[in-house]
């Protein structure tokens, strides 16, 4: 890659800025009512004046959507394995995870409310399952896509299906696994803060429901841009980790082999 | 070695019938026929990948009930792991086919310097620590046909390996096989397209129909060894090609 010019580093940082800039001047040109939409500058002082509440809610979204992404994992990966490994589960189950992944998981949550009462086990569980289906199917692709004609070279050879499945298979499923955990930790953060918003005592979305009837709307948007920076950190922590990882998934293009 | 196929079917087509097909202990056999004739089940038929509905398939006088584990393959694509250097990609037989397999941990060092060895026998000295894709089709297919003789196979398959590389490097590579022939003298098995590539390089070429796959004509090439790429342009190759052509002909009508 050539070395990115000076234009193309700081343009992430100069859109963002713009954009902020541009919202304010519409608020304070226009004169909008602070209730529909808070110019920055109010957001900024809202953030300054309750950033302890700010900063402990944040944590434990953190905390909710870190813990249902880390279930997420586990059993995406373990699922994941299980559906690649053999075309007849992975015909068996898809019908029923694809059915399960379309229920919006809002619907969901009330049920969770139910069987473990308001507070942050929903919230992990909605994290949890509104995350882990892009890792399965990640997985599970990685494994199956594996080339037949290398797969014959090494059952000729006398390996078994758990051979190739630990010399082929794993390694050349972690591009899509890694890949996946960008997707995956997003929407595990979708889930988390739709629970807190419904059915909780803390987090984000918590305090951004309470701050909404009392009507405190730049808390409300503080909390919003709270949301978007975690957001960011989280998908840029594992976009590196995946560019770490699987280094040379970027510098090959797949099935190229000739 | 003697390999009889009878006949076998697949998936409701007929791929293969009445085949019959032997090969000398390390002779070079070249199987030619047309696109569809069932090459690709001989393949896999005489490596045990799948078996026979009939008839029997022997390799070293042993029948072949399940993977063969003496055979080295090679295809089209070099199918090599991106994420495995050059030197690791050779080696992954070793880490599969006993007796290798339960040594390999300990004696990485030894195996490794037998990689490297092979490899530089095809004239990849010096590439053992690179990956795949820095390397060239035509490295690639060489760094394949180390793999499939690193554990020493006593039969070499190779589908059309040769097939997705330019006129230059795919003559090159003739070469590089001949020599390693010569040199380690195992049996081949080239199932092949290129009429050229078949004269030049074995021993028997062996001509298949399509539907159902049979041998229908096996002509030796009694050209002197070592043959050197200069003998594709003697009128006594060029009519060897030309015969292969008018029979493979015959069978397309």
């Amino acid at each position: 890659m050539t070395p990115a010019s000076f234009l193309e580093r700081t343009a992430p940082f100069a859109f963002t800025l713009g954009l902020f800039v541009f919202w304010e001047a519409v608020c304070q040109i226009f004169g909008v009512n602070p209730i529909i939409l808070p110019a920055p500058s109010a957001i900024v002082e809202a953030t300054v004046t309750h950033w302890k509440p700010l900063l402990r809610h944040s944590g434990a979204t953190m905390w909710t959507t870190l813990a249902g992404f880390a279930i997420a994992v586990a059993f995406g990966v373990v699922l994941g394995m299980i559906v690649g490994w053999s075309r007849a589960i992975y015909r068996g189950l898809y019908p029923v995870m694809v059915g399960f992944n379309s229920i919006p998981k809002v619907a969901v949550v009330p049920i969770l409310v139910i069987w473990f009462g308001i507070g942050e086990i929903p919230a992990i569980l909605t994290a949890f399952l509104i995350s882990f289906f892009p890792i399965v199917v990640n997985v599970a692709t990685g494994l199956a896509t594996t080339e037949p004609e290398l797969e014959d070279v090494l059952r000729a050879l006398g390996a078994r299906k758990l051979d190739i499945i630990l010399k082929v298979g794993i390694p050349r499923a972690q591009p899509y696994f890694y890949g996946s955990l960008k997707v995956a930790i997003t929407l595990a953060f979708v889930g988390s803060v739709v629970s807190e918003t419904i059915a909780a005592n803390s987090g984000i979305g918590y305090l951004m429901s309470v701050a909404g009837t009392n009507f405190q709307m730049p808390l409300v948007f503080a909390g919003l841009i709270a949301l978007a920076i975690e957001g960011i950190a989280m998908y840029a922590l594992f976009a590196f980790i995946e560019m770490r990882t699987t280094r040379w998934a970027f510098r090959s293009s797949f099935a190229a082999g000739g | 070695m003697t390999l009889t196929y009878a006949g076998a079917s697949g998936g409701g087509v007929t791929a293969v019938q009445g085949l019959d097909l032997n090969v000398e202990r390390g002779a070079f056999a070249a199987v030619v026929g047309p696109s569809g004739c069932g090459k690709s089940t001989l393949m896999k038929l005489a490596t045990g990948l799948v078996r026979p509905t009939a008839g029997r398939i022997a390799v070293d006088e042993a029948a072949v009930e399940g993977p063969v584990k003496i055979a080295g393959m090679a295809f089209q694509n070099a199918n090599l792991l991106p994420w495995r250097t050059i030197r690791d990609n050779v080696l992954l037989p070793l880490e599969i086919v006993e007796p290798h397999r339960r040594r390999f941990r300990r004696n990485k060092a030894e195996y490794a310097e037998r990689a490297d060895r092979l490899l530089a026998l095809v004239g990849l000295d010096g590439f053992a620590e690179r990956f795949p894709w820095e390397l060239s089709g035509g490295m690639q297919q060489r760094t394949s046909l180390c793999r499939a003789l690193i554990h020493e196979p006593a039969l070499l398959m190779l589908d059309e390996p040769f097939a997705a590389l330019d006129a230059f490097t795919r003559e090159e590579l003739w070469c590089v096989l001949r020599d390693l022939w010569a040199r380690i003298g195992f049996t081949v098995v080239l199932v092949t397209h290129d009429l050229r590539e078949a004269a030049f390089l074995a021993d028997t070429v062996h001509v298949m129909s399509a539907r159902p796959g049979r041998i229908v004509a096996s002509r030796a090439i009694d050209l002197p060894r070592p043959r050197e790429l200069d003998v594709c342009f003697e009128p006594e190759f060029v009519d060897i090609v030309h015969d292969l052509r008018s029979r493979i002909s015959e069978v397309r009508q």
